[in-house]
């Protein structure tokens, strides 16, 4: 029997045979590995999420999965505890806290809380965090008023460093206080102090202290006197005016103004009638003859 | 003569290009199979660079990792006749060599055994420039060697396939396997130049090229079976390699580990079957497989009562129950082994092989597998004849292993160790283009 059916040619056709080596190439066997499903799942996934339906429902799932979450017992704040502050800090913080309670944790910002409560003119530095058992603490050092600022219209109290800590309704109210006054008086806290720590020898006698040309301090006292400081060594030139005044009971005399500002050449200026009685005291030591 | 070897110098740069990326083909398009392996370069050795063999014959750096072989179509006599079926035959062997090796190939190394191979000895001298001999006075006397009309230059012309300077002497002393940096004046050179038919080169190239594959090398087959069936003191001291194919004989002599003649015999195993198909009035299938399982070429008084079924399938009941004899096989295919042999002798006699001082003639190929050959052969080409099967690779399978796959095997360490070939010299710089910068630096080198 003749077979009647051509025998099959064993050679690959040549589309065959480039498929096959196609299938051999490496990029090619890795397109097909990692970009088919990659363009499969990409594909099927942007189809799916296409339907702007489906991604409302996904987006209000999640929504409402993470409100539970948040509002789960053990993420409630109830309380705010507020720790080193003096009554009327503690009220501003309260006043100027922005949630209510309870809140979740979640929901509240505590860098921006932080923020505000350091913002407080008579907060130095506060300390917030959130207690376990949903209490929020917030540990405040208060500012420490040292003198008492008074400019044209208003008295302010100034801590160390300067900054204004409360307004004050009645110099009388904190008596305590040293004043200090003139433009830019909070400019130098530091070294107004460190003067009347060393005026301390005059007791009552000092008044307050004021800022010239917001650069040197005036030494207020009684009896209409004042002590011109220089800007440099004010502490110095004071001491000298205290150990002058021991020494020749200087402002215990009739002078209006003890000038200290050129170290070389201290000035005092005398009053009127003291003036007159000192130039007839020479006169008549001179011997020049009363007219 | 250099504008010729421009597409050898190609096919090299293309191989280093190859064996760079690591995969290279090799195919051996045979009359009676393709084979081709696949071998992978992992790079463990560097592949030239230095002189004689390498670790593990100079296989280290390679290793066969695809091999698959399949029945030839329209090639006759080791050239290309019909190319549409070539083309397939190629394309299922490489096919089932890519599945196999389970990478893609884009470079292949061709043999071929057909194409009317002919051999030149070329000789050649220079007197040197300098004293030293540099890579520019090699140059030069490899271009100043006296090339004869080969044929070359005309459509249906030749082409050179190898070019190996086998020899370099230096002032009457000869023998030098490479010159470069010693002293002398006179350079001279001998060099073994093969050429073939352009067209079956053109026919091999447009068939790979048509397989999607670049053809990165060209060898001839009864070289490259040389390589791998003779072992290195017979390619030292000189031997001849018979490689027996189905359509022809490749013959290639060698001597200090370069081939200095080869030739081939229009004749091969197809022939011995042809004449059993004749004799036996049978199928060439048929006349294969009588050839293959009880051929011969010495016939004792036990063939003659071994009966052979020969079948048939003409429904002539007394057509298909005849039975012959092994003695008659043998007495058929003798004949043509002798002429094949006779063939062969008078080339390497022509060649001037009983001059060598080692006249070892090894047989391979898939023909040589005939029972008693080697006692045939060493009655009719000399006493030192053997069977040689080609050398192990790494990796090769056992199947790939007998006489027929002496050229593929050769392949392999040809694509790993090549020869220097003409073309992989420098080119001289007299031949250089005008305006080459290269022309110019010599201009100044010459006048100051």
């Amino acid at each position: 029997m003749q077979q009647v059916t051509k025998p099959c040619d064993p050679a690959p056709s040549r589309w065959s045979y480039r498929f096959q080596r196609l299938m051999l190439t490496p990029f090619f066997r890795l397109l097909l590995r990692v970009g088919v499903p990659f363009c499969f799942a990409f594909g099927m996934v942007t189809a799916y999420f296409g339907n702007e339906e489906r991604q409302e429902k996904i987006v209000l799932a999640v929504a409402d999965m993470r409100h539970q979450i948040e509002t789960r017992p053990e993420f409630m704040v109830e309380l705010l505890a507020i720790e080193g502050a003096s009554e009327s800090v503690e009220e501003d913080i309260r006043e100027i806290f922005p949630f209510d309670f309870p809140t979740s944790s979640f929901d509240i910002d505590i860098a921006h809380v932080h923020e505000m409560i350091s913002g407080l003119p008579a907060v130095r530095a506060a300390d917030v965090r959130i207690r376990k058992g949903g209490t929020m603490v917030v540990t405040v050092s208060e500012r420490v008023p040292v003198a008492v600022w008074r400019t044209w219209d208003e008295l302010t109290l100034v801590d160390a460093e300067g900054f204004s800590v409360a307004e004050l309704e009645a110099r009388a109210d904190r008596a305590d206080l040293p004043v200090i006054a003139g433009e830019g008086a909070d400019a130098d806290v530091p070294g107004a102090m460190a003067i009347l720590e060393a005026a301390a020898p005059l007791g009552a006698r000092v008044l307050g202290l004021v800022r010239m040309g917001e650069r040197r301090w005036d030494l207020v006292l009684d009896k209409d006197q004042r002590i011109l400081l220089p800007e440099e060594g004010a502490v110095r030139a004071l001491e000298r005016v205290l150990v002058l005044n021991q020494t020749q009971d200087m402002l215990a005399r009739d002078l209006t103004v003890v000038d200290m500002r050129l170290a070389g050449r201290p000035t005092v200026r005398m009053n009127e009638p003291a003036a007159q009685t000192w130039w007839r005291v020479r006169q008549s030591m001179t011997g020049i003859k009363q007219e | 003569m250099i504008e010729l070897y421009d597409s050898q110098r190609a096919m090299r740069n293309m191989r280093k290009a190859a064996i760079q990326r690591g995969v290279v083909a090799v195919l051996d398009v045979g009359t009676s199979k393709i084979a081709c392996l696949v071998l992978r370069f992992d790079g463990t050795e560097r592949l030239s660079d230095y002189d004689g063999v390498g670790a593990l014959a100079g296989q280290a750096g390679f290793r066969v990792i695809g091999a698959a072989t399949t029945r030839s179509r329209g090639v006759r006599f080791g050239e290309i006749s019909a190319m549409q079926e070539t083309e397939r035959a190629i394309r299922t062997a490489l096919k089932a060599a890519q599945k196999m090796a389970q990478i893609r190939v884009d470079h292949v190394i061709a043999c071929f055994s057909g194409a009317l191979p002919r051999s030149y000895g070329l000789a050649g001298q220079v007197e040197l420039e300098s004293p030293m001999v540099t890579e520019q006075d090699v140059s030069r006397v490899l271009s100043a060697c006296d090339v004869p009309d080969y044929g070359a230059g005309f459509d249906g012309g030749r082409e050179v396939l190898h070019a190996q300077p086998v020899n370099f002497a230096l002032d009457h002393r000869s023998g030098l396997g490479d010159p470069r940096g010693q002293i002398g004046q006179t350079l001279a050179t001998d060099m073994h130049m093969v050429t073939v038919d352009a067209v079956a080169v053109q026919n091999l190239a447009h068939c790979v090229k048509r397989c999607d594959l670049e053809l990165a090398g060209l060898a001839s087959s009864a070289y490259v079976s040389g390589i791998s069936a003779l072992v290195e003191d017979e390619q030292e001291l000189g031997a001849a390699c018979i490689d027996f194919g189905g359509g022809s004989t490749g013959v290639s002599i060698f001597m200090k580990k370069h081939m200095i003649y080869t030739d081939s015999v229009r004749m091969g195993g197809d022939h011995v079957t042809s004449d059993i198909s004749m004799g036996l009035q049978v199928p060439k299938s048929v006349a294969e497989r009588i050839k293959t399982f009880y051929g011969g070429v010495v016939a004792t008084g036990m063939d003659d009562r071994e009966m052979i079924e020969i079948g048939g399938e003409t429904g002539d009941w007394e057509h298909d129950r005849r039975n012959v004899s092994r003695a008659e096989v043998i007495g058929i295919m003798r004949p043509r082994v002798e002429e094949i042999l006779e063939e062969v002798k008078t080339t390497l006699d022509g060649a001037g092989f009983n001059c060598l001082p080692s006249q070892q003639i090894v047989l391979t190929g898939g023909a040589s597998q005939i029972p008693g050959l080697d006692g045939l052969a060493s009655r009719i080409l000399g006493q030192q004849v053997r069977l040689g099967r080609p050398l192990r690779v790494h990796g090769l399978p056992q199947a790939a292993t007998g006489p027929s796959f002496a050229s593929a095997v050769g392949m392999c360490l040809f694509a790993a160790n090549p020869q220097d070939e003409w073309w992989d010299f420098e080119i001289p710089t007299d031949r250089y283009p005008a305006r080459s910068l290269r022309r110019a630096v010599k201009w100044f080198k010459d006048n100051w």
